[in-house]
């Protein structure tokens, strides 16, 4: 099967393209290629670091979408045991782009909200492409509360491009159903830890993207808009989105800069996609000691320290008028 | 995205004045045509019709403190944060710099922001009140608003006020990145103690109302009204569009099919905004401690 090739990886698949080839050869008759083949060899050693040692913004995008990354469904079947999935929103239907389940990580039983890709085609027309319908944010919000009830802590995974923006989504109340998530989830008095492993598409991925600690993906992104469409409206030209990506701060650096996201999971080289194994465990090691130092705090004070730390987000000026 | 819409057709807006001193606004003399019935009429008589076309009942836009204006009892306004203002946190880089963006709005409507926010009465009964000024880069919500907005929230719960918002916007400001996006989060954390506390929040949406604006603070009102025609929604009908490919029913995303589907209480004419958000408060306002206010 051939494999995804991100467009900033060209040149160098191309470049490892060709000494697979070479390789095929029988070397016995040509000695002249060995020294040309090392070479050749460092030269694809060289490019690979050069190359994903320092994303841009926008290839952090590309990496953030690639279709072998490890997906909610991934760290669910990974770090949780004693999984129970939680279906429906109990007015309309039950949403597959978001999963809701009772699970366990180490010692912690908890609330699991993820965004859920699909594997393949088939699952991902299933599942929206991940982007949630009206009901799929009702089915959180009725996790939330659940949650809330029985005193288990959530922990989210994101993972959207955003939500849907169909007509019938529009006439079930996406905008509803989203404010009411964010509602909720700003006053549950159980603790909230959010993990965003690719893409965090705006309105849609706010709605189970906030709460008492933010653990982002080097190589994932949290945008108020995606780069395509910013680009569009700045310069009616989608192809103009890495100037756009850039400009929206929408990195894990740009956001721990800003106060909004908390730690970055260091990803290997080229992406979460060439080692997901390892990835996976450290995102269960940070999430099991997130929860850890959270449990020892009183509810009132989580619900009122959540409270401070978005009321801390922003950036404005006053005088005294 | 939602504010692709507004960005398309801010330039050819029109705006009314009625009684604020905003510098694009129409002089008494001059004679305007309603997009709607398609009639000349009197900017004086618009003016005193708070707006509305006498012939055929089209709503003009109006600016954030002449909504208020028309909606709390007459001198009852006492503006607040006036100073509270948008800087340019992400050194926002496009054709058009954002700091630029801000400076003409500001100039253009002599806001410090979107929104104008204060105490007010309204049938007697003590409110903070809230609007939010399309021609300030569409309303659109970034730090300034965010911030203006939840201390709306909070003062009424100081203060023991119902609250009550006339919305208007664009959604996030893109220009402040996740900033903005934030933004929805806090105001709805907001509206949510609020609620705790048992105190009303009335919703009045004018046109338009889109993205992340609607999908925080403005979806969690207890009571919602919506001006005729007003359109109100998640993402922009361009974009609904290109996503269903097919065309759009009529009257998508308008005041009256809002209320059909469920997300609008009721479609109220402006001038009878301000009856009718009284008598929710009547029914709503906790009662005062030691007799009648």
């Amino acid at each position: 099967m051939a494999r995804y090739v991100m467009e900033f990886e060209r040149p160098l698949a191309e470049l490892e393209d060709k000494l697979a080839e070479l390789s095929r050869l029988d070397m016995a008759a040509l000695p002249e290629l060995g020294a040309e083949i090392a070479d050749l060899e460092r030269e694809v050693e060289q490019l690979r670091e050069t190359l994903y040692s320092a994303l841009s913004p926008w290839e952090k995008v590309q990496v953030s979408r690639h279709p072998d990354r490890p997906k909610t469904v991934d760290y669910l079947e990974a770090l949780f045991t004693d999984v129970v999935e939680l279906c429906g929103d109990r007015a309309f239907g039950d949403d597959q782009a978001i999963v809701t389940a009772l699970a366990t990580i180490g010692e912690h039983r908890v609330m699991v909200i993820g965004h859920r890709k699909g594997r393949t085609t088939k699952e991902n027309v299933a599942r929206n492409f991940g982007s949630p319908h009206p009901e799929g944010f009702r089915k959180a919000e009725r996790a939330m509360r659940t949650a809330a009830k029985f005193g288990l802590p959530v922990v989210t995974f994101l993972d959207t491009a955003g939500a849907a923006p169909g007509l019938e989504d529009e006439e079930r109340g996406q905008a509803w159903a989203i404010a009411q998530c964010l509602a909720t989830l700003s006053d549950l008095p159980v603790p909230v830890v959010v993990v965003g492993i690719g893409e965090g598409g705006s309105g849609g991925a706010l709605a189970i993207g906030f709460g008492d600690r933010l653990i982002m993906l080097e190589n994932a992104y949290y945008s108020v808009i995606s780069p395509e469409m910013c680009a569009v409206i700045l310069y009616k030209d989608a192809a103009r989105a890495p100037e756009s990506a850039s400009a929206l701060a929408l990195t894990p650096d740009d956001l721990v800069r800003l106060g909004i996201a908390d730690e970055i999971v260091p990803e290997p080289l080229g992406g979460a996609h060439r080692d997901p194994a390892r990835v996976i465990a450290d995102v269960g090691l940070r999430v099991e000691s997130a929860l850890a130092s959270l449990a020892a705090v009183d509810p009132g004070d989580l619900t009122e320290r959540r409270y401070e730390r978005l009321r801390a987000i922003g950036v404005f000026s006053e005088e005294s008028k | 995205m939602p504010i692709n819409d507004w960005f398309r057709q801010r330039e050819s807006r029109k705006y009314t004045v009625s009684t604020g001193t905003a510098a694009d606004g129409l002089p008494d003399g001059v004679w305007r045509k309603c997009p709607d019935c398609g009639k000349t009429l009197y900017q004086g008589e618009v003016a005193k019709a708070l707006s509305v076309c006498p012939h055929c009942g089209y709503h003009f836009e109006l600016i954030a403190r002449d909504r208020i204006e028309a909606l709390v009892d007459e001198g009852s306004f006492g503006e607040t944060d006036a100073g509270v203002g948008s800087v340019d946190p992400l050194r926002f880089a496009a054709a058009k710099p954002y700091s630029e963006s801000l400076e003409k709005a500001r100039a253009t409507t002599g806001l410090s922001e979107a929104a104008v926010t204060g105490r007010a009465a309204i049938g007697g009964q003590a409110v903070a009140v809230g609007a939010l000024d399309f021609r300030f880069i569409g309303a659109s919500m970034g730090s300034a608003v965010g911030e203006k907005i939840t201390r709306v929230f909070e003062l009424a719960l100081a203060e023991r006020r119902g609250v009550v918002l006339v919305i208007a916007s664009g959604g996030a400001r893109m220009q402040e990145g996740m900033l903005s996006l934030m933004q929805m989060a806090k105001t709805a954390a907001a509206a949510e103690r609020l609620a705790r506390a048992g105190l009303p929040y009335v919703a009045v949406l004018v046109d338009p109302t889109y993205g992340g604006v609607t999908a925080s603070f403005t979806a969690l009102a207890d009571v919602t009204f919506a001006e005729p025609g007003a359109h109100v929604g998640f993402a922009g009908p361009r974009l609904v569009e290109q996503t269903i490919r097919r065309s759009l029913p009529k009257g998508f995303q308008t005041a009256e099919s809002l209320v059909d589907h469920g997300m609008v209480d009721e479609v109220v004419a402006r001038g009878d905004l301000r009856d009718r958000v009284s008598t929710v408060l009547g029914y709503l306002m906790p009662p005062v401690a030691g007799g009648d206010a």
